[in-house]
């Protein structure tokens, strides 16, 4: 391989468009893009290139085109405007798409208007970092994911933002894949939706305001951690919602001004601690379907709801969380309350079974009911409480 | 007209039953606000105490008033003077003094600790509550001459209101609930001015959880402009039609 030669492109260079360029590169050269609109159809990458924007220059789709397809390992593309992809009801037209691939980085762009943003196929170790991904579609059906991973491996995606797309980061079938510091803001359905992703780590994203919350489904050994989850509001909008999600930790997350905290369905040796749950309208809501998980130390302060259920049966461990409707007291001063704590209220039970109850919350009946209810429980599941309930709030490390 | 509210409001205020009405409220409010470290939260404890007592008091209390003053009254219906003046005179002094005192009590300590969207709600819709429960008190007082009679009829009001009301409506819910009576339920939250003053405060202190299902039924109701002229329309309305069927009956009591 000869030495790696340096391809100028702009409108007063010799060469004038990104296509030419990619002709006359070899394996290993840089192509530097200088400011301008380039419209220039399907961009095709089968070598292996470093596409580097200068001054910002804008790849425009026109609405129709793909606009960058990378074929081959070891690509970089970044320093772009990508906007204006096609849309397709059949293929996933996406600004960049990387095809079975490997060792490809798409980072400090900014995508704009387009159908998918940054789609990996079947690709390894890729890493998209501080992109930049904003869609307008009104409707699912019109706009595709932010970052969609389908089959791939030790992908990182970092320090992205996503907005106004359908689902902010979606991965299927995505493996050993780190997801850190992005924030997704506004999508139509899902901020973080993965399914069949296994040995994944999510740190420190926020997930605020998305159409549906934070969806994660049929998983195992996943860890999230200091990520906040915020104003995802509506009858169907979960915080997090997991679905037969198990082996996994969630620690150190904040949930906050969420319609749900967190749904658990089938979930089971989950690890949630050192969260906290504030202003929530239901705190958690965790189905009889979850076994054997552990929640502890996690602080509950001003939610609606704390805890609710869909039965009697609860075979998952409450401890030494801090409620901040707990009305023990604690004798022996070792910081425990002394008598247990039920988190789950009848009317939570009965807010569950006929929603529209919620028009009585908070009247004198309904008051009356619940505290009769606290001190002899008929309705509510005997062993769901905490029987270690903190008389003070768990300090958490990091600061908000 | 406004010698005779002149005169009711200061022989009220001479009472000290109002004074004290006052001064358990600020003390109430005071305190709760005080232990509570959110103001949110302080609103909330503030709540039930409000929809629980305002109610109370203002209408046993006018009741009791408006007995008291029966002989007045009748010194005053001698005289070359309108029935009409005569009554909606003694229903703004009444109502005046209560919301003056409920004023005091509440709205102070909310200026000062809570002077947030649902503090000024909970503040507007407890002094409502003070205007409503005494014009339903002017209407059990005229209607009833006994004056054990009159008070045991207050209290049953407040009674209903307060808690029958609400025990009615949740067995409607259970029975019903296989029906689409969500928008039925709105309606019918409509017939009770202290429900109305609670689903108010709950949008604002419990907005997550009424973003759900139920909130998206009542936040396309009460959310919407139309639907807040509706509520503040007949929350007036259960102002002004008990004084006004009161008033009907006034004019042509025998006394």
């Amino acid at each position: 391989m000869g030495h790696a030669a340096t391809i100028q492109v702009s409108a007063t260079h010799r060469i004038t468009s990104i296509k030419r360029a990619l002709e006359i590169a070899v394996d290993g050269d840089t192509i530097q893009v200088y400011a301008g609109t380039y419209r220039e159809g399907n961009i095709v990458i089968r070598k292996r290139v470093a596409l580097i924007g200068v001054g910002n220059p804008v790849i425009d789709g026109e609405k129709q085109y793909e606009p960058i397809s990378i074929f081959v390992p070891h690509v970089t593309v970044s320093g772009f405007t990508i906007k204006a992809s096609g849309q397709s009801s059949v293929r996933d037209i996406a600004a960049v798409k990387l095809y079975e691939t490997h060792h490809v980085t798409v980072a400090d762009n900014v995508l704009d208007d387009n159908f998918f943003g940054i789609y990996l196929q079947g690709s390894k170790q890729c890493t998209i970092r501080n992109n930049r991904l904003t869609a307008y579609g009104k409707t699912e059906q019109v706009t595709g994911n932010g970052i969609h991973g389908w089959k791939s491996d030790s992908l990182v995606i970092s320090g992205n933002t996503v907005v106004g797309h359908r689902d902010g980061i979606y991965l299927e079938f995505v493996t050993h894949t780190d997801v850190r510091d992005n924030q997704v803001l506004n999508n139509r359905r899902y901020g973080l939706h993965f399914m069949f992703s296994h040995e994944n780590g999510y740190y420190d994203n926020a997930f605020t305001g998305n159409g549906s919350g934070v969806a994660v489904m049929y998983t195992k050994h996943v860890r999230m951690e200091r990520n906040v989850f915020s104003e995802n509001w509506g009858d169907a909008a979960y915080g997090l919602l997991l679905k037969e999600i198990t082996d996994s930790h969630i620690e150190h997350n904040v949930f906050v001004r969420n319609t749900t905290g967190i749904l658990m369905e089938g979930s089971n040796r989950v690890q949630i601690q050192h969260n906290q749950f504030e202003g929530n309208g239901w705190a958690l809501k965790i189905q009889t379907s979850c076994m054997d998980n552990v929640l502890t130390q996690n602080n509950f302060v001003h939610n609606t709801f704390d805890v609710a259920t869909n039965g009697s049966l609860m075979l998952n461990k409450f401890e030494r969380n801090y409620w901040d409707k707990y009305e023990g007291y604690d004798l022996d001063k070792d910081r425990e309350g002394d008598v247990p704590y039920r988190p789950v209220s009848l009317y939570s039970m009965v807010v569950e079974k006929y929603p529209m109850a919620m028009l009585l919350f908070r009247s004198f009946m309904v008051t009356l009911l619940d505290r009769t209810e606290r001190v002899m429980p008929s309705l509510i599941p005997e062993d769901l409480k905490d029987d270690y309930p903190l008389m003070r709030p768990v300090v958490m490390a990091y600061a908000e | 007209m406004s010698k005779i509210v002149k005169y009711v409001i200061a022989d009220l205020l001479r009472s000290r039953a109002i004074m004290v009405y006052a001064l358990v409220l600020l003390v109430l409010s005071i305190s709760v606000f005080s232990i509570e470290d959110n103001a949110d939260k302080g609103v909330v404890s503030l709540l039930n105490i409000i929809l629980f007592v305002v109610p109370l008091v203002s209408i046993i209390f006018s009741t009791v008033y408006l007995y008291n003053s029966a002989e007045f009254i009748e010194l005053l219906v001698s005289q070359p003077l309108k029935r009409r003046t005569i009554w909606m005179s003694i229903f703004t002094g009444l109502a005046g003094a209560v919301a003056l005192a409920f004023l005091i009590g509440v709205g102070v300590p909310i200026l000062l600790y809570a002077f947030t969207p649902s503090g000024i709600i909970l503040l507007l819709s407890g002094m409502m509550l003070s205007l409503i429960f005494v014009s339903i008190a002017m209407w059990a007082a005229v209607r009833i001459r006994d004056k054990a009679k009159g008070i045991g009829l207050s209290i049953l009001l407040w009674l209903y209101f307060a808690l029958l009301f609400d025990a009615l409506v949740l067995f409607i819910l259970f029975q019903f609930s296989d029906y689409p009576i969500e928008n039925g339920m709105v309606a019918v939250a409509m017939l009770n001015p202290i429900d109305i003053s609670r689903i108010l405060i709950l949008l604002q202190v419990d907005i997550s959880a009424m973003m759900g299902y139920t909130g998206a039924i009542f936040r396309n109701f009460f959310g919407t402009g139309w639907g807040m002229t509706i509520t503040v329309l007949v929350l007036m309305a259960w102002t002004a039609v008990p004084v006004w069927f009161s008033l009907r009956f006034f004019k042509q009591k025998d006394l």
